[in-house]
Order: C-alpha cells, then sequence, then structure tokens
C-alpha cells in the first residue's frame, strides 16, 4: 500500500540576520505497510515520526524540502496527487482535538470528512460512524472543547474511518490517557486493519504499539534502525536485530527498566558514520566509518553491520 | 513527614468535589504510587501537596508545620508537561538556575549537555526539557516530590534513564517520592507502596 524508499527532509533555517543553515532532521527513512497491516512506528521524539506522518500527507512546511521516494498504491506520491488523495485515501488521525476546528460542532465536522471522501450521504455516514463508535446522536451537537478525553478520541478516528481511506495515519493517538481509552483507541486502530486498510501507528510508546501492531519500524535520530514482527520483541529480546530496538525493549519498566547512555544526536550534528554509534555497545571503527545500510535479516530489516542474517 | 489530613476540594463554589477528606502520608525516604483513573484528582492533590492550590479544608503539614508561604518550597511538583512549566522567553540557562545553580554532577547524571543551556525552550525536545524541570526540581532545600506523570509524555529509554536519577536522589538524600502515574508496570518497578483514590 505504502512504501518509503530512503526519504531524507531538510529544513532551511535563518539564523540571526539572513545567514542560513540547513538541517537534515530525516535522512535514511525506509518503510512499508501493506493493506490489512498495523505498523507500529516508534521512536523517541526528535526521531522523525511526526515529519514522516506530514511528508507522506504532503504538509511540509514550505522551508522543507524531500528527497527519496513515496509510493502508494503501486504509484509514485507526487504533490498534486497527494492534495488529491489527502483527506480521501489517505487520512489522518491526529494527536488532540487542538487539529479540530474549535468553532465548528464536531457532527459537522465529520460529515464534512465524510463528503470529502465522496460519501454520498454524509449525513448519514455520520451518523454510522457516530453509532459504530458509542457516540450518542446529540454528541454530533457539540463542540470540541466540550468533549471529554475518551468522547475526543473518539470524535478523531471517526473523522479518519468515516470516509473509505485506505491508508490511515494516527500520529501519537494516545498521549496521557488513562487505560481504558487508550485500550479502546488502540482496539479502533486494530479494527480498522482488519477491515483491510493500512494503518501506521506512531507512538513513543512501545508497549502500547506492541499489543496491536503486526510489524515495528523503529525509527533513531530520522533513519530506519529495524522493522520486525511483533512476536520478536519477548523475553530478554535476543530476537530482535538492532542494539537500539534491544536497548529500548529492556528500558520498559516491566523488563529490566536500564537506560542507555548518552543521546540522539541533534540534526545539526550528524555523526558521519551509523548515527547509533556514538551510544553503541557494538560500534567499531567501521560503524564510524560510513553509515550501514538496511538489510533483510531473519523476517525483518535491520541497518546494523554486526547483525548476523 | 509530608502529610496530607482530610483535604476536600472543588474548583468553584457549589462545583463538584474533586477531593473529599483525603488523607495520606509520606515518609522522609519513602516511595509512594498513586493511581486512579482520570477525573478522580490525582493532579489536583499533587498541586494541594506542593502548595500551589490551598485545599477548601483540611490541612497539608511538613514534620508538622504548614507548608512555607514564600521562598523555595521544600515539596517540588513535576509536571507531565514541561514545556507549559518553563517561561518560554527565557533561555535555557535562565530556566534552570531560577531557583538556585544546580551542581555540574546533577546536570552530567541527567545527561543536560552544555550547550543546551543557550537554546530557547522550543529547541528542545519534551524529554531535554523535562530533564531541566527534574534538575530544577532536585534543589539542595528539596525533601520531597512529586512526580505528577512525569515520563509519560516519554520513550521508554529516557523514561528509565530519568528515573534512575531521581531514585538516585531519593535514596542518597532520604527524599519522599509520590508517583502519579497510570502505569502499572512503573509504579510496580519504582513504588513500596500504591495508593487509590476513591470515586466520588
Amino acid at each position: 500500500m505504502l512504501s518509503v524508499r530512503n526519504l531524507s527532509i531538510t529544513f532551511a533555517m535563518y539564523e540571526a540576520g539572513l545567514r542560513r543553515r540547513a538541517i537534515t532532521p530525516i535522512a535514511g527513512l525506509d518503510l512499508d505497510v501493506r493493506a490489512g497491516e498495523l505498523l507500529g512506528v516508534i521512536g523517541a521524539s526528535g526521531s522523525g515520526k511526526s515529519l514522516l506522518a506530514h511528508a507522506v500527507l504532503g504538509i511540509l512546511p514550505s522551508n522543507a524540502s524531500a528527497a527519496g521516494q513515496i509510493w502508494f498504491k503501486g504509484e509514485l506520491l507526487t504533490p498534486a496527487r497527494q492534495e488529491a488523495l489527502r483527506g480521501k485515501e489517505i487520512a489522518l488521525i491526529p494527536q488532540s482535538v487542538g487539529f479540530l476546528d474549535p468553532l465548528m460542532r464536531v457532527g459537522r465536522q465529520v460529515r464534512r470528512a465524510a463528503q470529502l471522501s465522496g460519501a454520498s450521504s454524509p449525513v448519514e455516514a455520520q451518523r454510522r460512524i457516530f453509532e459504530r463508535y458509542g457516540l450518542r446522536p446529540q454528541d454530533a451537537r457539540l463542540y470540541p472543547f466540550q468533549l471529554s478525553g475518551g468522547m475526543a478520541r473518539r470524535v478523531l478516528v471517526s473523522t479518519a474511518a468515516v470516509g473509505q481511506a485506505s491508508l490511515i495515519i494516527a500520529d501519537e493517538p494516545t498521549p496521557g490517557l488513562h487505560p481504558e481509552v487508550v485500550a479502546e483507541t488502540l482496539r479502533h486502530m486494530r479494527e480498522l486493519a482488519d477491515e483491510g486498510r493500512a494503518v501506521l501507528l506512531i507512538t513513543h510508546d512501545v508497549g502500547a504499539a506492541l499489543t496491536v501492531a503486526d510489524r515495528i519500524a523503529v525509527f533513531y535520530a530520522g533513519t530506519t534502525v529495524e522493522v520486525a514482527p511483533v512476536a520478536d520483541f519477548q523475553g530478554d529480546g535476543a530476537a530482535l536485530r538492532h542494539p537500539y530496538t534491544r536497548a529500548l525493549w529492556r528500558a520498559l519498566p516491566q523488563n529490566e527498566f536500564i537506560s542507555l547512555p548518552g543521546a540522539q544526536p541533534t540534526p545539526d550534528d550528524l555523526p558521519a558514520g551509523c548515527l547509533f554509534a556514538p551510544r553503541c555497545p557494538l560500534a567499531t571503527a567501521e560503524c564510524r566509518a560510513a553509515r550501514p545500510e538496511l538489510r533483510p535479516v531473519r523476517g525483518g530489516w535491520a541497518r546494523c553491520i554486526h547483525v548476523e542474517s | 513527614m509530608l502529610k496530607a489530613e482530610q483535604i476536600s476540594f472543588r474548583y468553584t463554589h457549589n462545583g463538584p468535589w474533586i477531593l473529599r477528606d483525603v488523607s495520606l502520608a509520606i515518609e522522609a525516604g519513602e516511595v509512594v504510587g498513586l493511581s486512579a483513573p482520570s477525573g478522580r484528582g490525582k493532579t489536583t492533590l499533587g498541586k494541594i501537596l506542593a502548595g500551589y492550590l490551598p485545599p477548601l479544608t483540611g490541612r497539608v503539614s511538613l514534620n508538622g508545620a504548614p507548608l512555607p508561604k514564600s521562598g523555595y518550597c521544600p515539596v517540588q511538583l513535576i509536571f507531565q508537561h514541561p514545556e507549559l512549566a518553563i517561561n518560554p522567553r527565557w533561555r535555557m540557562k535562565r530556566v534552570l538556575e531560577e531557583a538556585f545553580v544546580p551542581s555540574a554532577e546533577l546536570l552530567r547524571d541527567l545527561g543536560i549537555e552544555a550547550g543546551w543551556l543557550n537554546r530557547w525552550p522550543h529547541e528542545l525536545s519534551g524529554g531535554e526539557l523535562q530533564r531541566f524541570a527534574v534538575a530544577r526540581a532536585l534543589g539542595p532545600a528539596t525533601r520531597y516530590v512529586i512526580a505528577d506523570e512525569m515520563t509519560t509524555m516519554l520513550d521508554a529509554n529516557t523514561q528509565a534513564h530519568i528515573w534512575q536519577v531521581v531514585l538516585d536522589h531519593v535514596r542518597r538524600r532520604k527524599l519522599g517520592l509520590l508517583v502519579v502515574s497510570h502505569d502499572a508496570a512503573l509504579l510496580g518497578r519504582l513504588c513500596t507502596q500504591i495508593i487509590s483514590l476513591p470515586h466520588l
């Protein structure tokens, strides 16, 4: 459904006066998501997760330039095609109701999303989607600020699921919510994939992603370091391929709760070789010399020269 | 001992009660977890314990005396969203040194890099900002720390790192710690005792 190949994004920034500087927060980003699949995208803040979503939707700010390829349904995704598909074939579930129009009743916003995606009867589509997600008919008359945390999640899922979008991108859909709402939102994501749509679940919460995803893509400093089936996240993490993924797994409180020293490099100060080398227990001179390629390893992918294929 | 006795609170006169006759006590050196569904008043209780809000009835005491009304509060509160707890118009050095100058050792332990001090808050990530919030809260006069969903927005690695530093200070300095969190695995890992708030 969606293939991202060697995507990089560069921002031109003005410093004091007219001095210009370029930063590249995404370099070497690859992933695939198939119809009927839920791909979890995990990584720390600053790893490029949200920028990926913006790049696929074609809503990067004007001072950004992208290189690499994004394929959607076997065809290259051009800016013109992105504009034509956005909200119809490709839908976004945003982080919070802050992304809704604060002055429009939520029912109308869902009807508008239905209309954009080509529903013959937006009114009927909104009524059915509210019913599906346990929202009452009268909730359609509420404004975004009047929604509780749980209702807000259901409205946001409704805006994306009301149409026929075959790719749904959820950007941090469960931030700081209580466990029941998190579980419900994740269940909704799973259902959308089970209907045959492709779902990208972007989150910093490894535990949440693991409960519903088929595969997990791990981002570090704007690059894909590993793609792994969910089943590989178990025990001491020996089935995982990349040392960063193993460190993330070990850091969970239900596992060893051990952190990795150091910090993710910033986009204006990237190391020349492997981006993870400065923190990697396996790093050698070869790692510091050149960026490793993403290669197939045991039914997944890894960007590390030390992992056995 | 940090003690809350028979605390009740509501935000408006005639509004719904957020807290009703809540009592709890945290000993120096003790790590207590507070877990309850959203809307039960966990955050409000944290603000009352740290002196940000006065309780409507009941009292908060530290070793038998009320919390000081001015100066550095010995009960420090760390919020979920550091970007809302930091002055966006100050550079990070000024943010960090608002109340005291943290030791180089503390900055090193938290992984705060020298280059970050010259930046504006919007130039740092949530995880980087939260390290500053933690450094500010671990001042020499701190006796108790209330951590309200302190690492909910952070990745697992940054979460484990920040907790290691906080737990190390709690042990060495015999601080009391209240951990407010939805994450049962996290509370189980950190706390000797977990309390809940009743439904009102």
